[in-house]
């Protein structure tokens, strides 16, 4: 081994460990990525899309911190789609299709470029711990390799079990070995475990698709890209098909819900809700004739379509049985069959906000095995992570990420305060402050942000500027141009046309008015570019509502800014039930606005932190 | 800081009723009422509602930021101490912008968080909330087993019903959830909020079975207002005498009416008076009576077929034993016609407890009226689903957040809850 000591150790090179690996070494930190197989690195082992609502979302945060999913997934885009189009900014999200093999290869290709990043092969066999602190890992051969921190991103590979219908078999995903030894390890450390489950669907072959029967759903005429650098799709579009199951397929799957893994009882961990098994759909709502599956291919140079909508842990021949009784499917050959996969994750109510164990420092964790699910959760989770780790090493201001401002504040604070019952997956509707967290602005909340804790490189910094520069300016001159209330009543404005003419900013507020009305008024408007144009456009939309969540941000943020000292002796303030001492005890909330998240905190109990919360900066 | 408002004194009748502003537009909302006021000292001052209508006349404290006991800017005023004053007052600080109701201990906290408290009145406050807490609890419970419990049950059903379709037309484009929810989301809101109006007009109702009746006893001066009040509280309530003009002030007996908690105001004789302090207790008693629940109006017998008779007004020949006349009247001197009008009086409230709603406090009614703005702008978003679905699912979390005191929190939990039980999703 060459190199023996960095600054931070990423374990696994899954979605979480990249972008982990990633940030680190972009803000300076020596890091050594190691996996078991490099050539695994950037796999998507579900389905071959990348954002969506919330999504989307947390791809533009992770780009707008100079990640690295949003610039590999544009380059690997084969159809792009922004969803909710038509509902309103706040909850639009961009989605694409992604080619595998670009992706990996694209993925690969950027870490290789990363100066102060190493990719070590080999099994993490166990951690090194001194005076309770983690300083490196211990690899199967016997290297020791020592770091300041170790982000661990092993995903579903803590005593994964997989499923095929009866037959059961162990590893973190098909063709990987499951860790077992460092999930002993980490059960050494007494945290809270947790089991979870997710499937995956059979791949088919589509030379065996009957295409020519099928519904065809093309991607957007105007296709928005995940990265804020780029505006165009750089690999030929494709179209995906969509399909649909039907009385015969269900009667089949129906006769033989024994044989499924997760039906027969084989399996204890909790599903998803919003991903659930073509058996769990097909009984609890039985009342359905029929659901969707969208055909998906995996890339522009191979066979293999992916089903979204039908994942099984059926035996293989019942899943031929079911899939083949489908429109379009009724020759087609199964390449790999669907699964579940069972797996163990960590509370991630052991975390601080560093996702940091609280009991074990130096050692964070990124990903799945917080009881996440989804590339775009683990890679933001990643970046947070890594970002922390490298922070603490380097010893500078970390980002702190917070509900008011990200989707990432969003995520790791449900994961650290309300802990995990199904895999966590985003939602628009998880963020409270939905209208000023849009992807089109993630860059406006964070890049800056991002800078200062010098993970942002010089290229985007410029490019920032020069967009922030471009709303400055529109603003500026929207706000100095006069529009008559009348000439804009004339074009469809509900307002009263006797009423004093109103600024550009004023008239875009109104939802009957957009840009292009204010530019057929006012044509030095023109010198806004269309895409400045949209922005403005939403945020004066927002105007109003903005004004209300600034006010609830900022009680948030006040009662964030109230900490708590790490080390309260919660038996020493008197007054405490018994239940809020000793959950307070468990959690030990780093601040009251965290303490207020808990479940079952009263009023009485937040004044008495309050209290002891002022002594302490006393 | 929010500037928040609530009565500081105990409800119910008192001598003189407080209420504290808190917080950096504490004096600009009280001026709305008062006029000009001092940065930091006192005055005595008319209080006005927003048509110049003078309401009360208050004793008015105003402190400066950092002298008073929450630590920002305060403004106290110490008003007349009857319901109707108090809820007048209460109404007009409930219509200003720039205020809202404080929550229970929140003076208290604004103190902690000014920094003008130490740890040992730290630890009395969070005994006091918890007090309070309990006692609100208590009350809930009380208000759960009257209904509206159920109601809000209800109304908790339909507005999760309600958010779970729009976010998941939102969070499930992608999936097989219906296209357009408008239908069923505009049925149920209406139907919610048409039910949340219903019972926000009860709240004044139920408030009145609560805190009391009020019965004005009105008329010239010398028309035996005093003596009949007297007769009904079997004391010497009221000074009587043969100068008009004996009873300056409000005078008020509570008594029980046939299970209603009534009380009766002997109001100053009705006529101008050039005396100041007349004159003032003349004003009150105007306001008294318009603000009471039934008016009883003691008239000369040539004057009985010219006076007013609205659904709340009862009018007697008052000193009937004086005159031998085929006329109701009434008489505190010999008890003539008491029966007959208490029968009336009780028979008049008990009409008025009839469209009782159940939400009883004055923070529900804040909470409904509130919800049932949001829930406005909401439906009017949501029509047509167009481009504006975003904000109509905030204005509807809005909705869920101004009535979680009724309704209980709504978590996104639930909302997930609710879509994942309702629609297949998981494409």
């Amino acid at each position: 081994m060459k190199h023996e000591t960095y600054d931070i150790i990423v374990v696994g090179g899954g979605h979480a460990g990249v972008e982990a690996a990633a940030i680190a070494s972009r803000m300076g930190a020596r890091t050594a990525l190691i996996t078991m197989k490099a050539a695994t690195i950037g796999v998507m082992s579900c389905n071959p899309a990348i954002g969506g609502l919330g999504k989307g979302h947390l791809v533009r945060e992770i780009d707008a911190l100079d990640g690295l999913m949003g610039r590999v997934a544009d380059a690997a885009g084969i159809q792009f789609r922004l969803l909710n189009r038509k509902k309103g900014p706040a909850v639009q999200g961009p989605r694409l299709q992604a080619d595998r093999k670009l992706y990996q290869n694209e993925m690969q290709r950027q870490l290789a470029q990363i100066e102060l990043l190493d990719i070590i092969e080999g099994e993490v066999f166990d951690l090194v711990q001194e005076s309770g602190r983690i300083s490196g890992v211990d690899l199967q051969d016997g290297t020791r390799i020592r770091a300041g921190a170790v982000v661990l991103t092993t995903g579903t590979f803590l005593r994964g079990i997989l499923h095929f219908g009866a037959e059961t078999r162990a590893g973190g995903r098909m063709g990987d070995d499951a860790s077992n030894r460092l999930a002993d390890r980490i059960m050494n450390f007494g945290m809270q475990m947790g089991r979870l489950k997710t499937g995956t669907p059979a791949r088919l072959n589509g030379r065996t698709i009957d295409w020519s029967r099928l519904e065809l759903q093309p991607g957007d005429d105007d296709p928005v890209m995940l990265s804020f650098l780029n505006d165009r799709p750089q690999a030929r579009q494709i179209s995906c098909a969509i399909t649909h199951t039907n009385e015969a397929a269900h009667e089949i799957i129906r006769a033989n819900l024994a044989k499924s893994a997760m039906h027969s009882g084989n399996i204890t961990g909790s599903g998803p809700r919003y991903c659930p098994s073509i058996e769990d759909k097909v009984v609890r709502f039985a009342e359905k004739e029929s659901h969707q599956v969208f055909l998906e291919p995996e890339g522009l140079d191979t066979d293999t379509v992916y089903p979204n909508g039908i994942s099984t842990s059926l035996p293989l021949d019942v899943q031929e049985s079911f899939i083949r009784s489908m429109l379009g499917l009724e020759n087609v050959e199964i390449e790999q069959p669907g699964y579940a996969i069972e797996y163990d994750f960590i509370d991630p109510r052991a975390l601080n906000a560093s996702l940091e164990l609280k009991e074990v420092p130096g050692l964070y964790l990124a990903g799945q095995i917080n009881g996440t699910t989804g590339y775009e959760e683990a890679g933001a989770q990643g970046c947070a992570a890594g970002a922390a780790a490298a922070a603490a090493v380097l010893q500078r201001e970390p980002i702190s990420f917070s509900r008011t401002s990200s989707y990432i504040g969003v995520m790791i604070d449900d994961l650290i305060t309300r802990g995990v019952t199904e895999p966590y997956r985003m939602f628009t509707s998880r963020a409270e402050f939905r209208l000023s967290l849009r992807a089109d602005n993630a860059d406006q909340r964070l890049t800056e942000a991002g800078r200062a804790a010098g993970c942002i490189d010089d290229m985007r910094w410029s490019l920032f500027q020069a967009k922030m520069d471009r709303l400055q300016a529109g603003q500026s001159l929207l706000e100095s141009r006069k529009f008559a209330t009348a000439e804009l009543a004339k074009r469809g404005a509900k307002l009263n046309p006797d009423r004093r003419a109103k600024t550009g900013l004023e008239a875009l507020a109104l939802t009957e008015v957009d840009f292009g009305m204010l530019l057929d008024i006012d044509e030095t408007l023109s010198q806004i570019d269309p895409v400045t144009a949209v922005q403005l456009k939403s945020e004066a939309t927002y105007a109003a509502y903005l004004q209300r969540q600034d006010r609830d941000a900022e009680s948030i943020r006040r009662d964030e800014g109230r900490l708590l000292p790490a080390d309260l002796n919660y038996s020493e303030i008197p007054g405490l039930s018994t239940e809020l001492r000793s959950k307070l005890e468990s959690r030990r909330p780093r601040s009251i606005g965290e303490a207020g998240r808990i479940e079952g905190m009263t009023a009485a109990g937040l004044l008495l932190l309050m209290g002891a919360s002022r002594r302490a900066a006393a | 800081m929010d500037t928040i408002y609530a009565l500081a004194t105990a409800r119910g009748r008192a001598g003189v009723a407080v209420i504290r502003i808190s917080g950096p537009m504490a004096h600009a909302a009280a001026e709305r009422l008062t006029g000009p006021l001092p940065e930091h000292g006192r005055g005595l001052r008319l209080v006005r509602d927003a048509a110049g209508e003078v309401l009360d006349e208050a004793l008015v404290l105003t402190f400066a930021e950092g002298r008073s006991f929450t630590g920002a800017r305060v403004v106290e005023l110490h008003l007349h101490g009857s319901r109707a004053v108090i809820d007048v007052v209460l109404k007009e600080l409930a219509d200003a912008p720039e205020l809202r109701m404080a929550q229970a201990g929140e003076f208290t906290r604004q103190a902690l968080e000014s920094g003008r408290l130490d740890l040992s009145q730290v630890e009395g406050l969070a005994d006091l909330v918890d007090a309070e807490t309990e006692a609100q609890r208590r009350q809930a419970m009380r208000v759960m087993a009257g209904g509206l419990g159920q109601k809000a049950d209800l109304w908790k059903r339909d507005l999760l019903r309600a958010m779970a379709l729009l976010e998941a037309v939102i969070d499930f484009a992608d999936e097989d959830v219906p296209v357009d929810v408008t239908p069923e989301v505009t049925a149920t809101l209406r139907r919610c909020q048409q039910a949340m109006q219903t019972e926000m007009d009860g709240v004044s109702a139920a408030e009145r079975i609560r805190d009391g009746f009020e019965v004005a006893i009105i008329g010239a001066p010398n028309m035996g207002k005093s003596t009949l009040l007297n007769h009904l509280a079997g004391r010497e309530a009221a000074i009587i005498s043969d100068v008009p003009g004996t009873t300056r002030d409000v005078i008020e007996v509570r008594m029980d009416l046939k299970g209603l908690p009534v009380t009766l105001l002997d109001t100053a004789g009705l006529r101008e008076s050039t005396d100041a302090v007349e004159a003032i207790g003349i004003a009150r008693a105007r306001q008294r009576a318009k603000d009471a629940d039934v008016r009883v109006h003691l008239v000369l017998p040539e004057d009985f077929s010219q006076t007013a008779q609205g659904p709340n007004d009862i009018v007697r020949v008052g000193r009937s034993d004086r005159y031998d006349i085929d006329i109701e009247g009434v008489s505190g001197l010999t008890g003539e016609g008491v029966d007959r009008l208490l029968t009336e009086i009780s028979e008049r409230l008990a009409a008025r407890t009839l469209g009782a709603g159940v939400a009883i406090r004055e923070r529900h009614r804040e909470a409904l009226s509130a919800g049932i703005d949001h829930l406005d702008r909401c439906l009017a978003l949501v029509s047509g689903m167009s481009e504006t679905l975003d904000l109509a699912a905030e204005e509807l979390r809005l909705a869920v957040r101004a009535l979680d005191t009724l309704v209980g929190r709504v978590d996104v939990e639930d909302i997930l809850g609710e879509i994942f039980s309702s629609f297949c999703i998981g494409k």
